[in-house]
């Protein structure tokens, strides 16, 4: 059985080059276009804007400016976190969405039908439906180049190695150090996602960022969906005997009888 | 911040609004038909099969909306077994996509078997093993088969809300009551459709009287379950500052709850109360799909 593998993103090395969402696309050729629509901001160097289903990679530029001499670009090159627990292999109803031998998370695009339940599932806005496809779909952490022992393509087209692929329990050292390193150089530095304990029972994708992670598009403290399913069905239960007690008392015979003798009530249908 | 608001939506739009709508009709009429084949008198025989004829078509016409909604339609029975295992079923205890398949299922199954059943009683069935299989369901069998419909019936009218709770979406997830409010609207809405459809299978004045009695008393706990939901929104609820919020206060609670409230107060024709409840039970599914639907994670993000 290989150790747990996964990516440690530093975003202080990001230079916004977006080898990685190219080399995404191509290894796992992606269409440019969703659906034939062509789909750039325009208005941004981020010209993609999102993850989704011809997505797997997508490297977010912020732009924190207060004037024009005073501001910096955040860059993060985002991409699945292949969650410990995941949210989408958790809902997902046709047992498309798998655990790998590497503990990264899969969507098999021939089982997939599309119901999009893991859409809305995952915290993180990873997935989305591709359209040639009409499956649910979202990085692989390239399981085919790991099978015969390659480093996923956007890791291995990544310059400046902001984007660094390993042994989970080995990047987690790694990014411990380089946090070590910025705390002494003064920056502002926190890992996010790299503590097995901690949400999701920690995200095999994790990140280092200099800002809050709302700032990123991160939620502070992602939650798994099943959270709210013994509430929700405790209440729908409760729901559901209050009716059917008005509904008993309401309509059962004897109280029609009654109500008949009294002359019902009432308009006309 | 919400958490929820940095999920992305997952396009359940028209079909889905329509399926939780229908769906919602189908399981209230149900159980309602399944209370009153119960523990009702022969008078109300009408009502009893106008109820499981609606839970009939109702659970064919969900089960439709579900498949061609579907991003691969003609793999809609993923869902049922496993497709690299078959024939092993494919069953999540713990997803409510995945248990509400199996709900749906056998929903269909025993509202059709009813439907059947009051269909042989009145003589309509022509095709032999049609008439065969609704002849066999009657007397005991009839009411077990009845009753565990209506049981499924409430399943299928509130499953929907607990399986938008059981996302990350902004609004659906951000509050335990949905499944709870489903459940009354399918109440509401089912025993509206029993009121617009029963006079045409000869239900009795007396028996439909006795619905729009029931029908406001849904109403208000339908009213009551939806305060719940808004309070328990907290700070999402800045979400309701948009089209849907106010299709939420004017369609849902001014015309699709207060009014039917009034008019049955006031004894005036159950007919149009129930279009109104009908009205007001549709809406609520497109406010709380649209209203959530709308947010995308980007944008929120880049602060648009």
């Amino acid at each position: 059985m290989p150790e747990p593998m996964g990516f440690f993103t530093d975003t202080t090395v990001c230079i916004g080059c977006k080898a990685c969402e190219v080399a995404c696309k191509e290894w796992n050729q992606l269409p440019a276009e969703n659906g034939g629509i062509r789909e750039l901001s325009g208005d941004s160097y981020d010209n993609t804007r999102r993850l989704d289903g011809i997505h797997w990679r997508h490297v977010r530029f912020i732009e924190q400016f207060k004037g024009p001499y005073d501001g910096r670009w955040l860059m993060m090159s985002d991409v699945c976190k292949h969650c410990v627990q995941a949210g989408c292999l958790e809902v997902c109803p046709t047992g498309a969405i798998i655990r790998t031998e590497f503990d990264t998370v899969v969507i098999q695009s021939d089982v997939c039908n599309g119901c999009r339940a893991c859409i809305a599932a995952c915290p993180f806005g990873v997935i989305d439906i591709n359209p040639v496809s009409g499956t649910a779909q979202k990085c692989t952490l390239c399981y085919d180049r790991l099978k015969v022992g390659l480093e996923p393509a956007c890791s291995k087209a990544c310059p400046t190695d902001s984007i660094q692929f390993g042994a989970i329990s080995e990047l987690r050292t790694r990014a411990q150090k380089r946090v070590e390193q910025l705390h002494a150089q003064g920056v502002q530095a926190n890992l996010y996602g790299a503590d097995p304990k901690g949400a999701l029972g920690g995200l095999n994708s994790f990140y280092l960022l200099v800002d809050e992670p709302e700032v990123y598009g991160l939620p502070r403290h992602p939650q798994l969906p099943s959270r709210n399913l013994a509430k929700s069905a405790t209440l729908s239960v409760a729901s559901a005997a209050v009716l059917g007690v008005l509904a008993l008392v309401g309509l059962r015979k004897k109280r029609m009888d009654e109500i008949g003798a009294g002359g019902g009530g009432g308009g006309q249908p | 911040m919400s958490d929820t608001f940095f999920s992305g939506a997952p396009h359940w739009t028209w079909f889905i609004i329509l399926y939780f709508f229908v769906g919602g009709i189908a399981g209230g009429a149900c159980l309602l038909a399944a209370v009153v084949d119960w523990f009702g008198g022969p008078e109300d025989r009408p009502v009893v099969r106008t109820g499981y004829n609606v839970a009939a078509v109702g659970a064919i016409l969900s089960g439709g909306l579900l498949t061609i909604d579907l991003g691969r339609p003609l793999r809609f029975w993923h869902m049922i077994f496993q497709s690299a295992n078959l024939p092993a079923p494919m069953f999540k205890g713990w997803s409510p996509i995945s248990f509400g398949a199996w709900g749906l299922l056998l929903f269909g199954l025993f509202s059709v078997l009813s439907a059947l059943g009051g269909m042989a009683e009145e003589g309509r069935l022509h095709n032999p093993t049609l008439r065969a299989v609704g002849s066999a369901v009657r007397g005991g069998l009839a009411k077990v088969v009845g009753g565990v419909a209506g049981l499924l019936g409430v399943f299928i009218a509130g499953y929907t809300g607990v399986l938008l709770s059981v996302t990350n979406r902004p609004i659906w997830a951000d509050s335990p009551w949905l499944g709870a409010l489903f459940i009354a609207s399918g109440a509401s809405t089912g025993a509206a459709t029993l009121i617009l459809l029963g006079p045409r299978r000869g239900a009795t004045e007396q028996s439909l009287a006795r619905l729009s009695a029931f029908d406001s008393k849904a109403l208000l706990v339908e009213l009551l379950v939806l305060v719940l939901f808004i309070v328990s929104l907290g700070s999402v609820n800045r979400v309701w500052v948009s089209f849907w919020g106010l299709l939420l206060l004017v369609g849902v609670v001014g015309f699709g709850i207060l009014a039917p409230l009034r008019m049955h107060a006031q004894g005036r024709p159950l007919a149009a109360a129930a279009k109104l409840v009908l009205l007001g039970g549709f809406l609520l599914r497109l406010a709380t799909i649209f209203a959530s639907e709308g947010i995308e994670r980007y944008r929120v993000a880049a602060g648009m």
